[in-house]
């Protein structure tokens, strides 16, 4: 392929080099630990769901009760498959009995390996089963009714109640909209546990729960066949319930998942050891659901400034492109993002914004990047945002984004209303439909701005991932590498979630899942 | 579409300004003009311009002008409109409580508290509760600062500690005792259903508590937050929309003389 920003492909062969060695060695220790999330996880995976009279999930109940008795380490898998053995019950029927406290499962005798994997064997395969019948709904629809064509629209709903956000995303799809979001409430990502039940209450958003993910679909299904394309669904598994949340999207056919760690730690100060173990999971699965994730760079750029530090954005998307290929997550799955998020007042910005994401799309070419739309330089002047929101759809059709985030013109004001949403759709098809081809038609001067630019970003990507690779990523996190954010490697929230893994542990999900997307 | 490109109607109206009495301004003097747009929960259909129109004439406005309506889906109707108020305010007779303190740029303060404080000023700033956002705290706070106005941790005589977001008000009131803090810097983005009405009187009300209430500048900030919210909170003063660093920093820095040195 021939790069229209004049990239050379040897530096981009040479930072992926790099980026997958600083990957890997965060994968050495991710090996070696679990988490309260990921036995959850497990937990759901066997079927247990629902929750004890106090309303607490079970997942919960069982995993704190492995915990509190220091059996954490043996994992679900092995102390739930034994309890199955000796107790001939279901792991649903486990869990009730240790909320009951009528059954503690850390004091049964150990029963051999064979004979666990034989009683949980139904359990696993039914799981597998009902997660590759979602997959195939969808590669249903795709092939009947089909789906809009890229960039997707991808809008947000957050009413903080799940039947009046149902209203707002039917309205969305028939105005053209492809994906829809529903935002979750304020907090939420500090949650460890996930909420049970459909709910109508939330401050800025609407709690993921399994059940709101099941309401949400059918709307969305229906409202697909109605107006015959297919209308994607995406949700958030970051903080601290990341791979839980990843499963239950994988139950309930969920299609988008935001799906970062890096963003965990930086953004709502959760613990890096736990989140990056806990991510690792939740990648597999969505992988193995067929979900797209989405990984949050566009953040940096709400508290460092988008021209300076426009490479921390390349270089995070290159570590997470690593990771995520360790997870086993296709390339196709991979929504890497970045923003249009430059000072408005900047000479030239427009060219600097159209650089970076050409060079994105050409650096991660077979990637759905996820393109963030202007948040920090809206005011208020809603005419003026109108404006920036084209711009930055503009550059969306010019260099083939994957999923753009559609800005609203009263971003910084309120959560959309209706017609906002209705506003900003019009605002892309105009432009996408105008201006469908440009990019296919419109060469770089070489040497000139944008040409330049883009290697400078490149060049600088480079140092930064050379200079991470000989510290770590763990430590380069302490010393505030991203975002102008810092934090310690033992600091945030969760770590007393994360434990090594003992003698006993397994995880058959890992292969079952991995790779078999 | 009514009115066209030029506008035929009369204007036989008084066209003179009297600040007792204002209107909006469209192209001429007491006009009225005003833009409206809303969504109506009905159907797109000729009763629906109907009742956009009587709803603007509810609303004060004559001659009510539907000049675009869209069906966003079914049952919901959009209109963009105009209609020239028939009100009017007394602009003479308007007070609004305004932070009172000169803005000094950067240096300037600076050199106000070396001469008047004589030794750096400490403040502890924090998206406080279960706000995530820290746009607001950062553009007072970073380095950088917003809009070309630096921030406090650029100031050579501020101490400047930001805490991030989703800081929980007991841990940001251990913070500030740890720190010895003049001032306290909250701010609040996420405001659905009142939210941040509800954590900002919880510090409040813990800083009483705790005795320190009267021993901090306590203020606070958001796209939401008017000077006068902030007084009836019972914060020493709030800062809007367009506010920066240089604002908040010249406020603290008066404050902090006045407290000190009367």
């Amino acid at each position: 392929m021939k790069s229209k920003v004049g990239l050379n492909f040897d530096k981009v062969a040479h930072a992926k080099a790099v980026s997958k060695r600083i990957a890997d060695d965060v994968q050495m220790f991710v090996e070696n630990y679990t988490t309260v999330a990921v036995e959850r996880t497990i937990c759901r995976l066997l079927g247990v769901d629902g929750v004890n009279k106090n309303d607490v999930p079970l997942p919960n109940i069982l995993v704190d009760s492995l915990k509190n008795s220091g059996a954490l380490g043996d994992g679900v898998m092995f102390t739930v498959g034994n309890a199955m053995v000796e107790t001939a019950l279901s792991p649903q029927q486990i869990a009730d009995r240790i909320a009951e406290n009528t059954l503690d499962i850390t004091k049964l005798p150990v029963h051999p390996r064979s004979a666990i994997d034989a009683a949980l064997q139904p359990c696993i395969e039914a799981s597998i089963n009902r997660i590759k019948a979602r997959r195939a709904r969808r590669e249903h629809y795709l092939n009947t009714i089909g789906e809009g064509s890229k960039p997707y629209l991808y809008v947000i709903v957050a009413t903080g109640n799940i039947f009046e956000d149902v209203v707002q995303a039917e309205a969305a799809a028939r105005q053209g909209a492809d994906i829809i979001a529903v935002i979750r409430t304020t907090g939420q990502s500090l949650l460890d546990y996930v909420p049970y039940g459909a709910t109508t209450e939330g401050f800025g958003g609407t709690f993921a729960t399994q059940e709101n993910f099941r309401i949400m679909r059918t709307a969305l299904d229906n409202v697909g066949e109605e107006i015959g394309r297919y209308i994607r669904l995406c949700n958030y598994c970051s903080g601290l319930c990341m791979p839980e949340i990843a499963v239950m999207g994988a139950l309930e056919g969920l299609d988008v998942m935001l799906n970062d760690a890096l963003y965990g730690i930086l953004f709502r100060d959760i613990n890096m050891q736990r989140t990056m173990v806990d991510q690792y999971f939740s990648r597999i699965i969505n992988g193995f659901a067929g979900v797209i994730i989405n990984t949050g760079e566009d953040n940096y750029l709400t508290t460092a400034d988008a021209y300076e530090e426009a490479h921390t954005v390349l270089a995070s998307d290159c570590i997470n492109e690593q990771l995520a290929l360790i997870a086993g997550l296709p390339e196709e799955q991979m929504g890497l993002g970045h923003a249009f998020e430059m000072e408005p007042q900047l000479e030239n910005g427009f060219l600097y914004e159209l650089a970076q994401a050409q060079m994105t799309r050409e650096i991660f070419p077979n990637a759905p990047l996820k393109y963030m739309p202007p948040t920090k330089f809206m005011t208020g002047n809603i005419f003026r945002g109108h404006l920036q929101d084209a711009l930055f759809n503009i550059i969306g059709i010019w260099t083939n984004q994957g999923l753009q985030l559609l800005g609203m013109p009263t971003e910084a004001i309120h959560t959309p209303f209706m017609s906002d949403r209705y506003l900003s759709i019009e605002n892309a098809k105009y432009i996408f439909n105008n201006m469908k081809n440009i990019g296919d038609e419109v060469e770089f001067k070489p040497n000139g701005i944008i040409q330049k630019r883009a290697a400078q970003v490149l060049d600088n990507a480079i140092e930064l991932l050379e200079k991470m690779e000989a510290e770590g990523l763990f430590t380069a996190l302490e010393k505030g590498i991203f975002g102008d954010v810092k934090r310690p490697r033992n600091g945030g929230k969760g770590l007393d979630g994360v434990v090594p893994k003992k003698e006993l542990y397994f995880n058959p999900f890992i292969n079952l899942m991995k790779n078999h997307a | 579409m009514s009115g066209g490109l030029y506008s035929m109607e009369g204007k036989n109206f008084d066209q003179t300004l009297d600040l007792k009495r204002i209107k909006p301004y469209g192209d001429t003097m007491n006009d009225g003009k005003t833009q409206l747009s809303f969504t109506l929960p009905v159907p797109c259909t000729d009763e629906a311009v109907e009742a956009a129109k009587q709803l603007i004439k509810k609303m004060g406005f004559e001659n009510p002008q539907v000049v675009f309506y869209k069906e966003l889906t079914e049952g919901f109707t959009f209109f963009n409109c105009y209609g020239s108020t028939s009100h009017t305010v007394d602009y003479t007779a308007i007070h609004v409580p305004k932070v009172e303190s000169s803005t000094m740029d950067m240096h300037a303060c600076d050199t106000f508290i070396k001469e008047h404080i004589g030794r750096k000023i400490v403040v502890v700033g924090a998206s406080t509760g279960t706000d995530a956002h820290t746009v607001g705290i950062d553009a007072i706070m970073n380095m950088k600062g917003y809009a070309g106005h630096y921030g406090m941790e650029r100031y050579e005589m501020f101490e400047a500690y930001n805490l991030g977001s989703q800081v929980p008000n007991d841990e940001f009131i251990a913070k500030a005792i740890e720190l010895q803090a003049d001032a306290l810097m909250v701010s609040q983005t996420v405001t659905q259903k009142d939210v941040h009405i509800k954590n900002l009187v919880e510090l409040v009300e813990l800083l009483e508590a705790e005795g320190l209430r009267h021993k901090v500048i306590l203020v606070c900030g958001g796209p939401r937050i008017s000077h006068e919210l902030a007084k009836e909170l019972g914060y020493d003063a709030g800062f809007g929309m367009n506010s920066y660093a240089d604002d908040v920093a010249s406020y603290i820095a008066e404050e902090l003389n006045h407290r000190l040195n009367g």
